[in-house]
């Protein structure tokens, strides 16, 4: 196959080639090839996009998502390879679960599905998860995503065990004893809404936290889904300093502030939550100056039952996969933030890198993960269209840029539109 | 006339939808004064008061003020565990709004709840108190009762003082005071403070003093024991001591000033015991005045289709 006349990002930046594809892998990038392929005249080829942090729900809460429908809603978005949290039921903390995972997603044969193990058995902060078994069954990386390890030994633990296996620790930063059944941001729409809010101190404590161990020890951390300004100077200063930090941000939090939760509008409730603009533009600072190293989804896809209730009584979430290369693309490089091979490194080269995934980068001899936008289309949110179980955005009605026209995964077309 | 379907908060009501339900709620206290409690206003309708939280005075206060305008109504106690177990909020609203009811009076210990109602249901939600969201009918009730003595809110002073942090009455007067041209001033130890609150126009004070000096009206705010244990404050001896609101505070305030509280009180913690029975204090009258305010709301919002 041959992708002909499409723009493609390629060594940092974006020229006219062709690209052919030989037995799933890429032959050659030149700039005009003679034989049949898809025509994508006006058409940009991205490195297969990466989400190192998404929820599949599957084992266990199948009502909200699966393997399946969690991995066509990847390739609607782009991504060629996603990698699941361990949050199931039963908690992805041992190599049967993670087997079963990377079984079922070979069935389904859409993207690539990584899972991601629990730090400790059943995400109950004392005993460490069986991390060898499950490295060897595939996992690629732990996490107690949804919370923190409260105990900062077995956190020192986990990361030094884990090291052994090439494992990094992915982590969700949250003092419970300060968030302290908060749902949204403390601040004036808390006080306006008399929702109860959580200070950033209650992220901003445990981002240190996770720092400073990797400092003690001399391991590398990632910390998930930043959305405190203080979070991102702690990591920047960290890395100043030479800490083997790397962390990530979502959509939301450089999109929205936290005035949505006025409308008492269950899908704003998200964990952490949607923050103030001085926090909004922290991040759009720290993706530019490369303190966040990635932008996740932290897709949570909820059923509708989980989120027509109460505001305090509803699932923190929101469904992410289908929108995140768009809300991306509109605010950050159409918005003068990141030029395009800067965000395709936010979203494929740098997650691959930060986890040891192949891919990343549109080259000779690579797999041939490929994701082709069309950047000028100008499309509509509208959850109703989700492939997702998840239907729980913030963003419908939303206008936005850059539509996903083709997910190729190992030179097979697993989406296009 | 009211322009919403609902009245789920003061945020959301106009200057001038306040000044019509107090000029109705005055109305009907002339007429509650004269003992006059059969009033043909709400015949034909049901009133169904759904209650989530324990409540005494608030829930017999509706129920009082629509049984004197002639509704039927139907009160339901649903324990607060239901709300985590039971039928989902949204269920009860569609089994109400099937059984024809007119108006449904919520009271919720969630921010939101009753919009979450309201969006459901054809009835008209009234809001009786959500979490720490707004509790509408209080203030419409301490607004008239400052109204009633006063004269007019505009250019009033109120100190409000108290656990303001969880107080829902506290910003629906906030906002309702501030609407009809009112000066409101607020006091509490930080950690029963919110963030922001003067953003939204308060005037916060970092003394009794400051808080009081001049006031019109100094109101205190229930300070409940479990604030303390969870560590807002030492006991309530210091509550009261450092910040509670005696007679040597409200001689800085402008002399006769009323005081008030939306009860229950916790005598000798909020407020003094000479203080809650003195000549100035509308505590008892702020309760006549919540049964003429929910006559005036439950009336209004059904006044279309009489």
């Amino acid at each position: 196959m041959i992708i002909k006349n499409a723009e493609v990002v390629v060594g940092g930046g974006v020229k006219k080639a062709d690209i052919r594809i030989e037995e799933g892998k890429i032959a050659e990038i030149a700039p005009s090839m003679e034989g049949d392929g898809v025509d994508c005249t006006g058409l940009t080829v991205l490195p297969g996009l990466i989400d190192m942090h998404v929820h599949l729900r599957d084992p266990g809460f199948e009502k909200k998502e699966d393997i399946l429908s969690g991995s066509r809603a990847a390739v609607k978005g782009g991504f060629t390879q996603i990698c699941c949290m361990p949050n199931t039921k039963p908690v992805t903390d041992n190599k049967v679960v993670v087997s079963y995972i990377k079984n079922r997603a070979r069935e389904v044969n859409l993207c690539k599905v990584h899972p991601i193990g629990a730090i400790t058995e059943g995400q109950q902060g004392n005993n460490l998860a069986a991390i060898g078994g499950m490295k060897a069954a595939g996992a690629v990386a732990i996490s107690e995503d949804g919370k923190s390890v409260p105990s900062t030994k077995i956190m020192a633990n986990a990361m030094q065990y884990a090291a052994d296996f090439g494992l990094k620790c992915l982590c969700h930063c949250e003092d419970s004893s300060l968030v302290d059944g908060g749902v949204v941001h403390e601040g004036y729409y808390s006080t306006l809404t008399g929702l109860k809010g959580s200070i950033r101190a209650a992220e901003d404590i445990i981002i240190a936290r996770e720092i400073l161990l990797a400092e003690s020890l001399s391991l590398p951390v990632h910390i998930c889904h930043v959305s405190t300004y203080s979070g991102v100077q702690l990591i920047r200063e960290a890395k100043a300093r030479g800490v083997q930090v790397t962390a990530e941000t979502c959509p939301h939090y450089f999109t929205l502030t936290d005035e949505v939760i006025a409308s008492f509008d269950t899908n704003t409730k998200v964990n952490p939550p949607i923050r103030e603009e001085r926090d909004r533009l922290a991040i759009i600072e720290g993706l530019k100056d490369g303190t966040l190293d990635c932008i996740v989804t932290d897709h949570a896809p909820h059923h509708e039952d989980d989120k027509n209730v109460e505001y305090a009584l509803a699932a923190f979430g929101i469904s992410g996969l289908e929108t995140s290369f768009a809300l991306s693309y509109t605010q950050l490089v159409r918005g003068g933030v990141l030029t395009l091979p800067e965000l395709a490194a936010k979203m494929s080269a740098n997650p691959a890198q930060i986890l040891g995934l192949e891919g990343g980068a549109v080259a000779v001899g690579a797999s041939a993960d490929l994701t082709i936008v069309d950047l000028n289309e100008k499309w509509t949110v509208d959850p109703a269209q989700f492939v997702s179980k998840g239907k729980n955005t913030p963003f419908a009605g939303r206008e936005v840029y850059g539509k996903v026209r083709y997910t190729i995964v190992d030179g097979d077309i697993k989406y296009n539109s | 006339m009211l322009k919403h379907k609902d009245v789920l908060g003061l945020y959301e009501l106009d200057a001038e939808e306040i000044d019509e339900i107090l000029t109705v709620g005055m109305s009907m206290k002339k007429l509650l004064r004269q003992n006059i409690k059969k009033l043909p206003h709400l015949q034909g309708k049901s009133v169904t008061t759904l209650f989530y939280e324990n409540s005494t005075r608030t829930r017999c206060s509706f129920e009082l003020a629509a049984k004197y305008m002639g509704a039927h109504v139907v009160n339901i106690a649903a324990s607060s565990s239901s709300v985590q177990k039971g039928e989902t909020l949204v269920d009860t609203g569609k089994t109400l709004d099937a059984m024809k009811n007119d108006v449904i009076v919520i009271r919720h210990p969630m921010g939101g709840a009753p919009m979450l109602l309201a969006r459901t249901v054809k009835a008209h939600v009234v809001n009786a108190g959500d979490g720490m969201n707004e509790h509408p009918s209080q203030a419409l009730l301490d607004m008239l009762t400052m109204r009633e003595n006063l004269g007019s809110l505009k250019g009033l002073t109120v100190a409000i003082l108290g656990d303001i942090r969880h107080s829902r009455v506290a910003k629906s007067n906030l906002f309702g005071l501030r609407k009809m041209g009112a000066t409101v001033r607020m006091f509490a130890p930080r950690t029963l403070m919110p963030t922001d609150i003067d953003k939204m126009g308060a005037v916060v004070c970092r003394s009794r003093e400051e808080a009081v000096e001049g006031a019109d009206v100094v109101m205190g705010l229930r300070i409940q024991l479990e604030r303390q244990h969870a560590g807002n404050f030492p006991s309530l001896g210091e509550y009261a001591k450092f910040y509670g609101v005696n007679e040597e505070v409200m001689k800085y305030a402008k002399p006769g000033a009323l005081v008030m509280h939306p009860g229950p009180v916790n005598r000798g913690v909020e407020l003094t015991s000479g203080l809650i029975d003195g000549d100035t204090s509308r505590i008892e009258e702020q309760v006549l005045s919540g049964i003429a305010v929910r006559m005036a709301i439950l009336f209004l919002l059904t006044k279309e289709e009489i």
